[in-house]
């Protein structure tokens, strides 16, 4: 594996399945009373969020704790970084504190790749979400989530399965880690959108594109819906929230024409009444809530397999050399 | 003064010729001269190219010392081969009265190192509602013909077609930063296949097409001349050739970074390739040499614009834009447009020296290399190789794309009405 994770655009499909083969197997210890695992005891992890976010820092640090790992939030609200400190100064700040690991949540898209490609710290550094380019741990936990839904088993992939992701594409860091990584996986991904949500040049991406959710629902095996913000309607890009429900939001009836065994998804917050409607979002087809379980698993495995290699391949002699799961992973 | 004799010169890529400067002027041209000099520089295989002219320098003074002064960015002009720059309005306070310009104007002299022409604002502090003094400016000692709000675009079209109106009365030109404001709100990058895959907002090439489609025909309605700033797409350029066929007065400019830099480079996310109007793609290039090579583009102008370290050393999304061009425009020209065939030397003089000169109607510059004319003169070597390091560049900032990169040719010798600014690649300190 690479040192860094930044994008799904960047993850071999080999790579992407020992995620999610890892994350199965961790996945195992969330049941047991004690959840904890010593594996990443001694090593520190920032968590480093520019932007508010409740649900991934959360996940994140619960996935850390699982870990063992030291964990520091620095949140851009009240630290130097709202006074005006750089990126770069915080950096340095984080790297001469010793950080292992930084898992940044960046408003601006590119930033992680900024810190990765720098040489303000040599730590991982593991991408929370940037801006609207990438969040490509919510991309691996909604495959995680899709099979275990539709191939179940270690180094299974999502060849030949199909996923509508619908809404507000241009803005959506999860729709583009999730197209390459579908498709990476094997699986065909279709966007549906109004065309004011779609960008310039997607007929360049790994992607089927529709305007029209109703013929796209029967044949698709998943459907991700996107959250739609409000203030989106301010600039034109749909004329009210009415009408964008009506044409876009999945509701029971649009429900009853997935087949059978397809699944609904949203990455959340869920806007009830704009995307999709609370009979949905509700209904035991919406896979939310495991999505949510499942996202602890997935950012395990990405800190055990990014934090694990660096440590054992520069361990000095005296360091834990615990190079395996504990037994009762395996 | 300094008497020199240049002997073995190829003047505009010619067969070689000796060229003796004499009190400013070109005394001699000519085989084997016998006379004698101060100073004899040996000119075998250098081409000699009018003193280059740039339309388009931000030397950042008054208010950004930081990133440049008019001191460091004529030395860097210098450097680059340049007897004239026209300073950019968007200064602190900007230059938009007299006596910002008369300042900038009387800097420049000081420097010595090349003539610095300031150009005003078209509205008060670029603000694009109320029209500048611009008679004032061209009455001042500092003589402004070319008006610019260059960094923001004169978008209210009332405000556009009085000013160039007003400007005819003193044989003044607007030149116009063609962007649509609304369409490029929140744009950080080329829109196309590349801002969709990396998130980055969009600055869609209608945003500058439409601008320049609408100045063209506010031109030819009102009889003025009209200068467009740093043409960067395949479609303005159709457009100003479809001026041009009708017969309007349009000029236009390219950068050297459009002819070469396409927006790949911004996957990088590294903010030295943040630029406005921003890098495009590869078609784009393509058409731009093609227009810079028939005459549909008049001029290579750099956009010169320093930026301090800090400004570029951080997130895409709140870098600065711009890129520092003075001294490697000729190696980039070189490079893109001579050693693919597309001009040769006496085409790059017309593109880099006669034009611009005559766009800006700037006295004594842009003149052909000739006797009894004012020595303006640059010795460039196209036979050097080397990489770009901009640590040893004049200019007081390093924000240059081209770090690392492979550029031919390199200047031997810039003279400014007879005296050596540069000398042997080195500047002459005075």
């Amino acid at each position: 594996m690479k040192r860094h994770l930044v994008s799904t655009a960047g993850l071999g499909r080999d790579d992407a399945l020992l995620i999610l083969d890892t994350a199965e197997e961790l996945s195992q210890f969330s049941g047991r009373a004690v959840k904890k695992l010593p594996t990443l005891r001694g090593r520190t992890v920032v968590n480093l969020f520019f932007e508010d976010s409740t649900r991934t820092k959360t996940s994140f640090e619960v996935a850390e704790k699982r870990l063992s790992a030291d964990v520091i939030n620095f949140s851009a609200k009240g630290s130097s970084v709202s006074k005006g400190e750089s990126l770069k100064d915080t950096a340095l700040t984080l790297q001469a504190m010793g950080a292992d690991a930084v898992v940044i949540r960046h408003h601006a898209s590119g930033a992680p790749a900024r810190l990765a490609d720098s040489d303000w710290l040599h730590g991982s550094v593991i991408n929370a979400g940037d801006g609207t380019h990438e969040h490509p741990t919510q991309a691996l936990l909604d495959a995680f989530t899709l099979r275990r839904h539709l191939n179940p088993g270690a180094g299974r992939d999502l060849a030949g399965r199909k996923v509508a992701i619908v809404g507000d594409v241009l803005h959506s860091r999860v729709a583009r880690s999730n197209v390459h990584l579908l498709t990476t996986l094997g699986a065909q991904v279709v966007f549906v959108a109004p065309p004011t949500l779609l960008p310039i040049g997607i007929e360049t991406w790994p992607c089927e594109v529709s305007y029209d959710l109703d013929s796209v629902l029967p044949k698709v095996d998943a459907v991700m819906m996107l959250r739609v913000q409000r203030e989106r309607m301010n600039a034109a890009f749909f004329p009210t929230e009415r009408e964008y429900s009506r044409r876009y939001g999945l509701d029971g009836a649009r429900l009853a024409r997935l087949p059978e065994h397809a699944v609904v998804m949203h990455p959340g917050p869920m806007v009830r009444g704009m995307e999709i409607t609370a009979e949905v979002a509700d209904s035991p087809r919406c896979t939310v809530v495991e999505q949510v379980a499942n996202g602890v698993s997935v950012r395990m495995a990405v800190l055990y397999l990014l934090l694990g290699g660096a440590v054992f391949a520069d361990a000095p002699a005296d360091a834990p050399r615990t190079t395996e799961l504990p037994e009762a992973a395996q | 003064m300094t008497t020199y004799l240049i002997r073995n010169a190829q003047i505009l890529g010619g067969a070689p010729r000796d060229i003796h400067i004499v009190d400013g002027v070109f005394a001699a041209i000519g085989e084997d001269l016998d006379v004698r000099a101060d100073i004899d520089i040996d000119a075998h295989g250098l081409v000699a190219l009018p003193g280059l002219v740039d339309l388009h320098t931000h030397l950042r003074e008054p208010g950004r010392e930081d990133a440049e002064t008019v001191l460091t960015g004529t030395r860097a002009a210098a450097m680059g081969g340049y007897t004239a720059v026209h300073a950019m309005a968007n200064t602190f306070p900007v230059a938009d009265s007299a006596g910002v310009v008369e300042q900038v104007w009387r800097l420049g002299r000081e420097s010595g190192y090349c003539d610095v022409q300031p150009v005003g604002a078209v509205t008060v502090g670029l603000e694009g509602k109320q029209l500048a003094e611009l008679g004032a400016m061209h009455d001042s000692a500092a003589g402004v013909r070319v008006f610019s709000d260059d960094g923001k675009c004169v978008d209210d079209a009332v405000i556009m077609r009085r000013a160039l109106e007003y400007v005819k009365a003193f044989d003044g030109v607007v030149a116009q930063h063609a962007q649509e404001p609304r369409l490029t709100a929140g744009a950080q990058m080329n829109e196309g296949r590349v801002s969709g895959e990396l998130g980055l907002g969009g600055w869609p090439a209608v945003a500058e097409e439409s601008i320049i489609a609408r100045d063209v025909l506010l031109a030819a309605h009102v009889g003025s001349r009209v200068h467009i700033c740093h043409l960067s797409t395949a479609g303005s350029v159709e457009i100003v050739r479809w001026a041009k066929a009708k017969g309007w007065d349009v000029t236009a400019e390219v950068t050297p970074h459009h002819l070469l830099l396409t927006d790949e480079l911004v996957r990088s996310y590294d903010p030295v390739y943040k630029v406005n109007p921003p890098l495009r793609t590869a078609e784009d290039v393509e058409a731009l040499r093609e227009a810079l090579a028939d005459g549909t583009i008049d001029a290579v102008a750099t956009d010169h614009a320093p930026h301090p370290a800090e400004d570029k050393d951080c997130e895409w999304a709140v870098a600065a834009m711009g890129m520092v061009g003075l001294e490697t425009a000729l190696s980039v020209v070189q490079q893109t447009m001579v050693d693919t065939g597309l001009l040769n030397w006496e085409g790059v003089a017309d593109r880099m020296s006669h034009r611009p000169a005559r766009i800006g109607r700037l006295a004594g510059h842009g003149r052909p290399i000739s006797v009894g004319e004012p020595a303006n003169l640059v010795l460039f070597d196209p036979a050097y190789r080397g990489v770009v390091n901009p640590d040893t560049f004049a200019t007081r900032s390093r924000n240059s794309p081209y770090k690392g990169m492979d550029l031919p040719g390199r200047v031997h010798a810039t003279f400014l009405r007879g005296e050596a600014t540069v000398l042997a690649g080195e500047l002459v300190e005075r």
